[in-house]
């Protein structure tokens, strides 16, 4: 056993996933060697057209076979019918044990849970939640699940960690030589920022569309230099499942009164000032802090430089009214969004690579100000926990919770100290997914808990003075109040997923969840 | 004196509402044991009202519960459960009788003598329902030394009235009116009913404005969202707060010296303007210049 910089206990390898490099602190690990690199290929005059007529003849044109790793991205979210269809085409051709490589599952694939008991898929490197996470979790699969962020996940692509033997991308909209876009017909997903790497490394690409129109089209997102092969279909995916109507501010008063608070803080910090730079997200808590900022931005004459990640309507009217200069969109959440990445300059797709990559030349993250992050749950050091339900099982992706927290120079989590009877704040979160060493400050309905090493941040909230402030402990002792002692997870010694640090070092494990008598 | 613009309902059988109503700051909390509490939930949220008023951690709240009525069986086992938990006050439902508050300030102070609780500490706000309540106001608020406000009702009494609520509130216009010139005779605070529309801000927003020119001191609340926007028309302006202060300053200043008038501006002012100016600076949380 070895011990990482935050004393968990982790063994020096684990079955499944190989050699295990510690975390040995968040910008510590760095990179050595040459980037990785797809096959090259040649493709002459005489080769115009890369429509092929089904799923099927794709998968055999693209040389997969049995123990390969095939990668999808998520932009179609819970809409997706892509993943679904070429996993049961993989499975009626015989093809087994599979590596799966998402950006992220959604509930919509619980389809795929008959294949990985059948052994067509063999291992997930990605996030799994609901029956999958579930499954998982009580040890349903050989082969532990490898979790990482929005930022790792390039970074394991372009370093080798992971190579990616054929990737399929679904495509709202496509031209017959492989011209690659997220706007402009029904099933339109805006910005494809978690494609791009895996259209850039992968050995083969498979285009999945339902809209195929004549070469070449516009509003290009990946191009013809990196597609080999284009399918249509019928239907990619559900719109209403792939983006939502326009999103509300919540009328929770707890969560307003949460996100008021959060506002303030950053009203308060040093941050708050021309050219300021935030990612707020979607979700009822993080558009409220926008509207809130907005207010105080309008009141003090501030205007912002630009809001990343994933982009709701709500950051649309900032653009449209000014209060931010550019949208950087990995990620487009509603109709709104999908509309002006189409048709407004400053709105700029970004891939993930350069949304979050901490090993190239430069991420976006590393440009921002704040960033208003959830959890579900953060102990006295401040570490914060997005993967596990309090009950130990595989819930959440990372996302871009690493990328952000560590990137941005004011990190808040925001939000209620109790679900129900579930305590947010614990002495010790059951796995870790991004260190306290990274996370500036917690806001809950009680008020504002800023991580001592910000003595800067605890004295400008007490200048401002007008939100409560409280210790990590004063609030601790508030949870257990409330609630009283949590029973303890019981597990087996059988790890069943490996939380990845961003850089690659392996920050906690996950174990299998003890079968309930 | 107390700040009351703002006094939020929490329903009696919700422990989340109940332990975090006080978070929203408004100026008082009615734990509720009538209205939001189904007939067979009673005794279930009478036992978990005093547990949470037992646990006892409500900021700088004022904190009442309000009661079933005294026409229903349930009234006495509501005050014995909480009345010795030491709570600021009580709100009666449905009060038309001065009578019922002889009796209920009996009660109490009963109560309060078995459980070692200071006699005469809890307080009385009474809803007046009914034309018969509002009609006897000044008569039910004097009834007692406890009654510290009245408060019409909306719905019962709209029906009572044999109409109903409009958005521009025509129908409780002269009941309210009453109501403040009762409370003023009788030297208690006048509360206002709910605004029912949570969603509708700025129709909050006027009604509040309205009120608060009729003279009424505050609302009666029925979703958090409401209180900073009932507290914002409730505090003074700029203009109004600066005022005030040179009122107070000239007051103190003639106190000093002995002088029975004062002057501000060039303009006598007398002993009623010098307290509104007074009650103006609490209102604006400036409570300290009024007290140093």
């Amino acid at each position: 056993m070895i011990r990482n910089a935050l004393g968990r206990e982790l063994p020096e390898s684990i079955p499944g996933y190989g050699v295990v490099k510690p975390f040995l602190g968040h910008d510590k690990r760095v990179p050595e060697g040459n980037r990785d690199g797809g096959r090259i290929k040649a493709t002459f005059g005489n080769q115009t057209d890369k429509v092929l007529p089904d799923i099927k003849a794709a998968i055999a044109a693209s040389g997969l076979k049995s123990g390969m790793t095939v990668s999808f991205h998520h932009h179609l979210r819970n809409g997706d019918y892509v993943v679904n269809m070429v996993i049961d085409a993989c499975a009626e051709m015989g093809i087994r044990d599979l590596t799966l490589f998402p950006t992220a599952l959604f509930g919509v694939h619980k389809k795929l849970i008959p294949h990985i008991k059948s052994g067509v898929i063999r291992r997930i490197m990605g996030s799994v939640n609901g029956p999958i996470g579930q499954l998982v979790s009580e040890g349903g699969m050989e082969e532990p699940v490898v979790l990482r962020s929005h930022g790792g996940r390039p970074r394991a692509v372009t370093c080798g960690d992971v190579h990616i033997d054929v990737a399929f991308l679904a495509a709202p909209r496509a031209d017959r030589y492989g011209n690659l876009s997220g706007v402009g017909s029904k099933s339109a997903c805006g910005s494809l920022g978690y494609a791009f790497t895996d259209a850039m490394y992968a050995d083969c690409v498979v285009a999945v569309t339902d809209c195929l129109q004549p070469y070449p089209i516009g509003n290009v997102s990946i191009s013809q230099l990196y597609v080999d092969f284009v399918v249509a279909v019928e239907s990619i995916g559900d719109p209403a499942g792939i983006v939502s109507g326009t999103t509300q501010i919540t009328r929770d008063p707890l969560r307003l009164l949460i996100s008021r608070y959060a506002a303030q803080l950053i009203e308060a910090s040093p941050y708050f000032k021309n050219g300021i730079s935030f990612q707020t997200g979607a979700g009822g808590i993080p558009l409220a802090v926008t509207a809130f900022m907005k207010e105080a931005m309008k009141r003090r004459e501030v205007k912002g430089s630009f809001g990343l990640g994933g982009i709701t309507g709500y950051f649309v009217d900032l653009l449209k009214e000014g209060y931010v200069e550019r949208l950087l969109d990995v990620q487009s959440f509603d109709l709104e969004a999908v509309r002006s990445i189409a048709s407004n300059p400053d709105h700029v797709e970004i891939s993930a690579d350069w949304y979050a990559n901490p090993w190239n030349k430069g991420c976006a993250v590393n440009m921002l100000d704040v960033v208003i992050l959830g959890a579900t749950e953060l102990d006295k050091d401040f570490n914060a926990n997005v993967n596990t339900e309090a009950d130990g099982a595989l819930l959440h992706g990372i996302g871009g919770h690493q990328d952000t927290a560590a990137g941005a120079k004011l990190t808040i989590i925001s939000q209620p100290l109790l679900r129900g009877r579930i305590p947010c704040v614990v002495d010790s979160v059951y796995s870790v997914t991004t260190p306290g060493e990274v996370v500036d400050a917690v806001v809950t309905e009680y008020g504002v808990t800023i991580n001592p090493r910000r003595q800067d941040l605890i004295d400008a909230a007490k200048e401002a003075g007008n939100f409560p402030l409280l210790s990590m402990e004063e609030l601790l002792a508030k949870a257990k109040d409330l609630v009283g002692p949590m029973e303890p997870v019981q597990t087996e010694e059988r790890i069943v997923g490996v939380i990845e640090w961003r850089d690659g070092t392996v920050i906690d494990v996950v174990r299998q969840l003890k079968a309930k008598a | 004196m107390r700040l009351r613009r703002t006094m939020l309902y929490l329903p009696g059988n919700n422990p989340n509402m109940l332990l975090r109503g006080h978070l929203f700051k408004p100026d008082g909390l009615i734990l509720d044991l009538e209205d939001a509490v189904a007939m067979r939930e009673k005794d279930a949220a009478r036992i978990l009202v005093r547990d949470v008023l037992r646990q006892g951690n409500f900021g700088a709240c004022e904190v009442t519960v309000r009661i079933n009525g005294m026409d229903t069986s349930y009234w006495k086992e509501d005050l014995e459960a909480v009345v010795p938990t030491g709570i600021h006050g009580i709100r009666v439902p449905k009060v038309e009788d001065p009578k019922d508050m002889v009796l209920l300030d009996k009660t109490l102070s009963e109560i309060e003598t078995r459980a070692g609780v200071p006699l005469g500490k809890t307080l009385v706000f009474c809803l007046l329902e009914t034309a018969k309540g509002i009609w006897r106001a000044y008569e039910i608020a004097t009834a007692s030394k406890r009654v510290t406000a009245i408060i019409p009702g909306g719905e019962d009494l709209t029906a009572d009235l044999r109409t109903n609520r409009s958005a521009e509130g025509t129908e409780l216009e002269g009941v309210r009116k009453m109501l403040v010139l009762a409370a003023r005779a009788a030297g208690v605070d006048a509360l206002d009913t709910v605004f029912p529309r949570i969603t509708d801000d700025e129709g909050l927003r006027k009604e509040v404005g309205f009120i608060k020119q009729l003279g009424f001191d505050g609302k009666s609340v029925i979703h958090p969202n409401q209180i900073p926007i009932i507290h914002d028309v409730f505090t003074p302006t700029e203009k109004e707060i600066e005022k005030a202060k040179r009122i107070v300053a000239a007051a103190k200043e003639a106190a000093e010296r002995g002088l029975g008038a004062v002057s501000v501006d060039g303009r006598m002012v007398d002993r009623p303007v010098v307290k509104r100016a007074e009650f103006t600076l609490i209102r604006a949380g400036l409570s300290e210049e009024v007290h140093s």
